[in-house]
């Protein structure tokens, strides 16, 4: 396993040349296969730090280095899903796909090939029976999953997730966390991805990067969650482990690193 | 089996519509009935021809409408048409016997100005090689400039909201020439033109390119950031933003251009047609005019009317099909 598959290294990113720096000096490096969490108060810069592993956003000093490849610009091979919009309204959800699809595989495989790895994928994420209906027609729910089950198309080396959960209700939420964990040990995904919510960050990850408030926000603390896959959600929530791993980013993110809106 | 069928009786009308009176259908048509007997057995004081003709053609609206009322339970669309369209019908039949009293009935009103509903249909029945003829060139002529303008207007619309050295270059010729109305140019074409059919194609597709250009534009420069980011991480070629992201997303825009060219596009044609070309509807309305035939104008008038309505009624339903993703569409 290679611990530098994902590499970011000394990231620094500022919006204007005086402006003081968004990031300070970020590096973290993920393994293969691994699910990272970043979490951090709104305006910390963490969307920020996706942006420019997905090559969005170009970092002002530093760089990120994937699978031995440097980013420069956004790729296929780090599939991105965003909080909301993230679907072609005037596609359906199967063309969706579709495009990605068509995008990363014209070369390698036939026409029909991709039909069947777009009906696939719209499996994986349970979403068959809406494959033919505009993203106006579904819930909010419904549309991330589509955007994960885009994102799982293209076969990404990192699939970036921002705060893909964060715009729906809980029982929603619940649900598609227990799907993205599945796909997860499924294909053995390496995941990073960015969140607000403590409970999600320890459900999901193996480690969780909890990143101090900006401006020139940086790495606070990295904390390693050792629980044994596959975890459930229900038998979690009395185990001491889960308890302890909630209890230390509660405590990095509300005595040691409060919301500066609230402090001041 | 015997289950379902016990079940079935209860509900006759599955889908819960509930069952539309008859009553303003069959009164729309008794209305009509009517007004055919009041333009068939009551006098002309005007010398006209057609009464019976259009005694019988009311008679045939009457019975139209009668049917589709009465048909209405068996096939759910025509009852809810002649539903929807009983009082326009009954209004109708009124205003054009009250028509008739004034005109041929009565001869309250001086002729030729007003015209007979009488002297409208002669028209159709004598003079309607000619009138097709018209109709015929104009929407020719219209179809020519309009989809040259359109065209043009989109891919200039594309290439300067998409590139800055386009536009540095086009947007200030834009805003000189754009704001000019095409008729200012009908001296200068009809002289530079070969003919004055191209002159004539040249004014409407540039009356038509203006708002396609200016709204095709303003789509693609205000299409949301999300989307290009979205594409962009797909690994999207420029290619690929601008055809499958830009114009799409740019289309609602793009039609209200194409609706407002068509409409610069009719009055261009109009104008036109009435100072150099030789045929269509304005020609003709310019013709009757200097033959006084006044029931002529009304006719062409109508006919205008009509092709005008038709057309955008055709745009709106090529917007409805392409933009079904968008909600809230004005319907036409």
């Amino acid at each position: 396993m290679d611990p530098r598959f994902l590499n970011i290294s000394n990231v620094s990113i500022r919006f204007a040349p005086r402006a003081p720096n968004v990031l300070q000096s970020v590096s973290l490096d993920v393994a293969r296969g691994e699910f990272v969490a970043i979490i951090g108060h709104s305006g910390c810069g963490k969307s920020t730090l996706l942006n420019i592993v997905a090559g969005l956003l170009q970092a002002t000093g530093g760089g990120v280095v994937l699978d031995g490849r440097e980013v420069d610009e956004p790729g296929p091979d780090r599939a991105v899903v965003f909080q909301n919009h993230s679907l072609l309204p005037w596609l359906t959800c199967r063309e969706n796909v579709r495009l990605a699809v068509d995008q990363v595989f014209s070369r390698s495989k036939s026409r029909a090939e991709r039909a069947r790895w777009v009906d696939e994928t719209l499996a994986l994420v349970r979403m068959e029976h809406a494959a033919d209906k505009k993203p106006g027609e579904i819930s909010g729910g419904m549309k991330q999953r589509i955007g994960i089950a885009r994102a799982l198309a293209m076969q990404p080396k990192v699939l970036l997730l921002d705060e893909p959960f964060g715009a729906l209700d809980a029982l929603t939420r619940a649900h598609l966390q227990d799907q993205v964990m599945q796909i997860h040990a499924r294909l053995g995904t390496t995941v990073l991805m960015i969140t607000h919510d403590v409970d999600e960050a320890v459900l999901l990850s193996d480690r969780i990067v909890m990143m101090t408030n900006g401006p020139e926000a940086e790495i606070g603390e990295i904390l390693t969650v050792d629980l044994p896959r596959p975890r459930d959600r229900l038998a979690l929530a009395q185990d001491p482990r889960f308890l302890a791993a909630r209890a230390g980013v509660m405590e990095f993110l509300y005595a040691r690193h409060r919301n500066p809106a609230d402090a001041a | 089996m015997t289950a379902i069928t016990s079940l079935a009786p209860a509900a006759p009308r599955p889908h819960g519509l509930a069952r539309l009176s008859p009553a303003p259908g069959l009164l729309a048509g008794l209305a009509w009935l009517a007004a055919a007997l009041f333009t068939a057995a009551w006098p002309d004081r005007q010398d006209v021809d057609r009464s019976l003709t259009l005694a019988a053609l009311q008679v045939l609206g009457a019975g139209w409408l009668i049917a589709a009322t009465l048909l209405g339970n068996a096939v759910p669309r025509l009852g809810i048409w002649s539903r929807s369209v009983a009082a326009w019908a009954v209004l109708l039949a009124v205003l054009v016997s009250f028509w008739q009293l004034v005109t041929a009935k009565l001869d309250l009103l001086p002729l030729p100005f007003f015209a007979s509903p009488q002297a409208l249909l002669e028209v159709y029945t004598d003079d309607w090689a000619r009138l097709g003829d018209s109709l015929l060139h104009s929407v020719l002529l219209l179809a020519k400039g309009y989809l040259i303008g359109a065209a043009i207007g989109f891919a200039t619309g594309v290439s300067v909201g998409w590139s800055r050295a386009v536009g540095y270059w086009v947007h200030p010729v834009l805003r000189l020439i754009g704001p000019l109305p095409a008729t200012a140019w009908i001296p200068l074409a009809f002289f530079v033109f070969p003919s004055s059919g191209s002159a004539s194609i040249f004014l409407i597709a540039l009356a038509t390119s203006f708002p396609v250009t200016v709204l095709t534009w303003s789509g693609v420069a205000s299409v949301s950031g999300a989307y290009y980011d979205v594409a962009r991480t797909l690994g999207a070629s420029q290619r690929f933003l601008i055809f499958k992201v830009a114009i799409p997303a740019a289309l609602p825009h793009v039609f209200v251009g194409l609706f407002m060219g068509l409409g610069a596009s009719f009055s261009v044609l109009v104008v036109a047609e009435m100072l150099g070309v030789k045929s269509g509807l304005g020609w003709y309305l310019q013709w009757a005019q200097g033959w006084a035939a006044y029931a002529s104008m009304y006719a062409a008038l109508l006919v205008m009317a009509a092709m005008c309505t038709t057309l955008i009624t055709l745009l709106f339903r090529l917007r409805d099909r392409t933009l079904a993703w968008q909600k809230g569409l004005v319907k036409w």
